[in-house]
């Protein structure tokens, strides 16, 4: 079996989903090859990223067309290059650029995608996905009909980070032909007042809290809490609605779907649409005062106590550990 | 000039999920049907498009098996002005879905914009919006927070990592996948709700598109519940010592931190 991983890379970076990808596809036995995608001359210095989870091959992709985001230009570079190399599976893993043009791909392809799948298996020729459905309330393992390549997403920290292979990809640059961009970035604008921060839904942990902790300012707690371990602060929609956290930060059915290794929830109750966006977290932490509150049926720790006294406790607890 | 909206029918999203006994299902008794939260704010856009623009029309547009007219007729009561049914099988993956909604579009357009949501909270593919772009050879722009449109273009906001922006400008027609927030969706007025009962539904089969049944790529083998957490391990003591021994367990036990 011959895959392609996607490596999408930003401000000089291969980003960490793209990692954890790799570094289990070169375990599977399997001939792997990367690609990277972006303009002339702009790809040589991510090989030191790749090369830490060394795969057979890695292609620069280049064009100047896809100097900026497109998703008409993208998918057709992919497309290509999985046809020129016979890919027989074409994986990914899941952030807003890909979600975006891997569907094209798959169609430029006339194949079939599973997306944010949290299972991979190769099995001779086989490729078997497993996915959520119904936010987590049920899980299909999918088949794939053909014809390949298979084409699949994978939520990131589903698989987890492998030890690192270092080596050497063989490198091949390939001019891609683009012929249509219907859509292009023109522009990014981060959000305002804020730093880049690492998306929740890459998010390794997550520090989230409810509508109970009663206005914008208290989430401060949170953020000591999540600078001291590492984490990224989200939020019920309780209290995104209520306008403590913008929406961007909304975990939930109508917000972020996350799996992060650890999630600690404060102050929030469990409904079912806030368990629907983090129920498939490795070790989830609950915090609330109500000791019926249904979070409690759904974490594996759980601690009755008022967030206010338990936050900036815990923060002095991480504190010392890291001593 | 004809609008589209793609939408679909999905269990509301209190729903407990149960499996049929062969296990390639999930049992659809007593399920409470609802329009996808996502195609809401697309239904809305689209309304507020034609409202500004004299002589627009809007379609809503629905793959699914019948009780699918249901959620139709909801649109409609939003105030769309047509709607069409395209009569396809439970489970069908979404390259089918994408392929028949393109289909159904080509037949009743020109569309000047095809508006839908960003996914589907039932599958939560997102697949189909820029499947349905690749066959219609279109642009699509997704998790869109806002659009100004102009009369052979629109300028659009499409929501990325960390809440950060990305601008595009693309010429019509288009497909834009609405994102929560781009609009704040009306409620069905009473008159919509009696107009909406009476209005034909036009129906599309398979063969009617020239698309076979089984034109699938992906399909579900089995379907399972989740394996359910042990039972949580409370912790108790006054706030200094749960936080003390919770720091302990995600430490040496979980070895999260």
């Amino acid at each position: 079996m011959k895959i392609l991983v996607y490596c999408e890379h930003n401000q000089g970076k291969v980003k960490k989903g793209s990692l954890e990808l790799l570094s289990n596809a070169i375990t599977w036995g399997v001939e792997v090859h990367a690609a990277v995608i972006g303009a002339p001359g702009s790809l040589e210095n991510l090989a030191a990223d790749i090369n830490q989870f060394a795969p057979q091959h890695l292609h620069y992709v280049e064009n100047e067309k896809l100097t900026a985001y497109s998703p008409d230009a993208f998918s057709q570079a992919l497309a290509d290059l999985a046809k020129a190399i016979t890919a027989d599976a074409v994986f990914t893993s899941v952030s807003a650029q890909s979600k975006d043009f891997f569907p094209r791909l798959a169609v430029k392809l006339d194949t079939g995608m599973a997306s944010d799948c949290t299972e991979l298996n190769i099995q001779g020729e086989k490729l078997e996905a497993r996915r959520p459905l119904y936010s987590g309330k049920c899980f299909a393992n999918i088949e794939f009909l053909g014809p390949k390549p298979y084409i699949a997403s994978v939520r990131p920290n589903a698989l987890g980070m492998k030890a690192a292979k270092p080596g050497a990809a063989a490198i091949a640059k390939v001019s891609a032909k683009i012929e249509t961009v219907r859509a292009q970035v023109k522009e990014i604008v981060a959000k305002s007042g804020g730093a880049v921060k690492v998306d929740l839904t890459e998010a390794e942990k997550i520090v989230s809290g409810g509508r109970s902790l009663k206005s914008a300012e208290n989430f401060k707690m949170l953020e000591d809490l999540a600078t001291t371990i590492g984490a990224s602060v989200g939020a019920s929609r309780a209290a995104v609605d209520a306008g403590y956290r913008p929406h961007s930060d909304q975990v939930g059915q109508t917000g972020k779907t996350v799996s992060p290794v650890l999630y600690m929830a404060f102050g929030i109750s469990g409904a079912i649409q806030h368990l629907a966006g983090m129920r498939t977290s490795k070790v989830i932490v609950a915090i609330n005062t109500d000791p019926n509150a249904p979070i409690f049926q759904k974490a594996d720790y759980g601690m009755v106590a008022d967030a206010f006294q338990a936050a900036p406790a815990l923060t002095e607890e991480f504190k010392k550990l890291q001593h | 000039m004809k609008i589209f909206v793609c939408a679909k029918q999905v269990p509301d999203t209190e729903t407990k999920i149960k499996v049929t006994a062969d296990g390639k299902n999930i049992d659809t008794a007593g399920i409470k049907w609802i329009l996808c939260p996502y195609d809401e704010f697309a239904i809305e856009e689209a309304i507020r498009f034609r409202e500004k623009n004299a002589g627009a029309q809007v379609t809503v547009i629905s793959a699914g098996p019948d009780r699918t007219t249901e959620t139709l007729r909801t649109a409609l009561a939003m105030g769309c002005d047509e709607a069409i049914h395209v009569a396809i099988p439970e489970n069908a993956d979404s390259f089918l879905t994408a392929k028949v909604l393109a289909r159904a579009i080509e037949k009743s357009g020109p569309a000047h914009i095809i508006f839908t949501g960003k996914q589907a909270i039932d599958d939560d593919a997102a697949q189909v919006h820029q499947a349905m772009a690749e066959f219609l050879q279109l642009p699509a722009v997704t998790v869109v927070l806002k659009a100004e449109y102009s009369a052979n273009s629109v300028k659009l906001e499409r929501e990325i990592e960390g809440g950060a922006i990305e601008k595009y400008e693309v010429n019509t027609p288009c497909i834009i996948a609405a994102q929560k927030g781009m609009n704040e969706p009306r409620y069905a007025s009473l008159p919509n709700i009696m107009k909406a009962k009476k209005k034909e539904i036009k129906k599309f089969t398979l063969a009617d598109l020239d698309v076979k049944e089984g034109d699938v790529k992906i399909q579900y083998k089995n379907i399972t519940l989740p394996t359910e957490r042990q039972a949580c391990k409370m912790i108790s003591g006054d706030v200094g010592a749960q936080a003390k021994e919770l720091a302990r367990l995600l430490h040496e036990e979980a070895k999260v931190i």
